[in-house]
């Protein structure tokens, strides 16, 4: 097992407020195993031993369900590695010696809460305007009583599989939430279930990534690219699809 | 329901109206290239078509009109979406970098504003040098007309329109690289394998219209205008 030294450069900054700046630590021992949070970890003891504040950062699962680590490593969401969470990147991706600059990501609707933390409340806003179908509570009904077409379903639980960690903003040149408001559309307005309310909730959730204050989206696909489950830009044609369709 | 104004103001709805000014943009400058070309045809061939654009009257006019909305909508909405990213980012990333892949970002993508801040000054220019500069008059068909072609053989003389106009195109050629497959996702093209082809087809369309405008400030300059040999001048 080979050990190495890292460079970080990590940004610091107490609250929303104060104005943050790039720390510079030197860890050593750092094993090729650990992942890049456990790495993290092993500072924040460090930094708790020498009577320092730890590194803020957001997690959860640690196995790339929860959305939660969504971090800039090396001006990167979420590191190097295609389809891979934050938590799920190991220090083998690193040599010795390496610098390694983490930021938190960047968005004025995602405003830094403390170091690498930001508050991602936006998203939940956008999904109480209409992600969701509405239906009566009570007794779970037939699994089988509205047929899905495989095809249908397929798509469907492939935009299902965001877990909302905002590395599309993060990534995006423009701060961008489109594939996170497309992959939400997209999910419901595909499945038989979500028909009733599918112009109202389109029409309702684009309004309110606007009023988030994400930016524009200008097809640069970075989103797709930096996806740790790997959401394709066509949910963001689908979302424009759907709007025509609500509009006319 | 928000009402058609509300909703093209929305940002879904201005993406889809920066796609569709942009096709119609497209469409507009093959037509113009085609009409360039007729620079290498009879002598008489671009006057001609100089008068038949006339002649159509008012329905020129309409053209012109829509043209200029068509435009101006487009460069508003580009213009708006820059200012708007600056206001979802104020605070840059120290380092920053595309995770390649799928991600589409490049030296054609990254700079639409700047190609598009470009083409709007230029196309200012351009219309004041060839729609409203000084023209002889020609006889044509036993009326006069005129001389488109003369006043552009001695523009592209000029180095510095020769050069300019070159390095324009070769900005066009750039920004429709993002931009025709943009319009088209803007559109709302879903089919995965349909993107990865459109946007080889659009990067060709961009390079064949950049080389088709910049071939011919080129080629007058250093063909030396009336001396060329594809040009015929009477």
């Amino acid at each position: 097992m080979s050990l190495m030294t890292i460079n970080l450069k990590v940004w610091r900054q107490k609250n929303a407020e104060s104005p943050g700046k790039f720390e510079d630590y030197k860890l050593d021992g750092v094993s090729e195993h650990m992942s890049f949070l456990e790495m993290l970890d092993v500072l924040n003891e460090d930094l708790i031993k020498e009577g320092k504040d730890p590194v803020e950062f957001d997690y959860d699962c640690r196995e790339g369900i929860c959305g939660s680590c969504n971090m800039v490593i090396n001006g990167r969401a979420h590191g190097p590695k295609h389809k891979t969470a934050a938590c799920q990147l190991h220090m083998r991706t690193y040599n010795d010696g390496d610098t390694i600059v983490i930021e938190p990501p960047r968005a004025a609707a995602f405003p830094i809460v403390k170091d690498l933390v930001v508050d991602r409340t936006a998203f939940d806003r956008i999904i109480e305007a209409g992600g969701y179908i509405s239906v009566k509570t009570g007794a779970a009904p037939e699994a089988n009583l509205i047929p899905v077409p495989q095809d249908i379903s397929n798509e469907a639980f492939d935009y299902a599989t965001c877990i909302g960690c905002g590395g599309c903003v993060a990534a995006c040149p423009n701060s961008s939430a489109a594939l996170f408001t497309g992959a939400k559309v997209a999910h419901l307005n595909s499945l038989p279930q979500g028909q009733p309310e599918r112009d109202k909730r389109t029409i309702a959730m684009v309004n309110q990534m606007e009023k988030e204050g994400f930016g524009d989206c200008s097809n640069y696909a970075e989103c797709e690219a930096v996806c740790p489950v790997g959401i394709s830009i066509s949910a963001i044609a689908e979302m424009r699809r759907d709007y025509v369709k609500a509009i006319f | 329901m928000p009402s058609l104004i509300e909703a093209f103001q929305s940002q879904v709805g201005r993406k889809i109206l920066t796609g569709l000014t942009g096709f119609l943009l497209v469409f507009f400058i093959i037509f113009h290239l085609a009409g360039n070309l007729a620079i290498f045809g009879d002598p008489n061939a671009m006057n001609s078509y100089s008068q038949f654009l006339h002649d159509l009257g008012p329905l020129l006019w309409v053209a012109r009109i829509g043209l200029l909305l068509i435009f101006v909508i487009h460069a508003y909405i580009g213009i708006s979406i820059w200012f708007n990213k600056r206001k979802a980012r104020p605070q840059q990333y120290k380092v920053y970098s595309s995770k390649g892949g799928p991600s589409k970002q490049g030296l054609s993508s990254r700079s639409m504003a700047f190609t598009g801040i470009v083409l709007l000054i230029f196309v200012v220019v351009h219309i004041n040098t060839f729609a409203l500069g000084d023209m002889d008059t020609v006889m044509l068909d036993g009326r006069a007309t005129h001389d488109v072609k003369t006043l552009v053989i001695d523009t592209f003389q000029n180095p510095i329109y020769a050069f300019g106009y070159t390095i324009v195109m070769i900005l066009l050629g750039a920004h429709l690289g993002h931009g025709i497959w943009s319009a088209f996702t803007s559109l709302t093209l879903r089919s995965k394998k349909a993107s990865a082809t459109i946007y080889t087809i659009g990067v060709v369309v961009a390079v064949l219209l950049a080389i088709g405008f910049l071939f011919i400030p080129l080629y007058i300059y250093f063909g030396g205008g009336c001396d060329a040999a594809l040009i015929n001048c009477n």
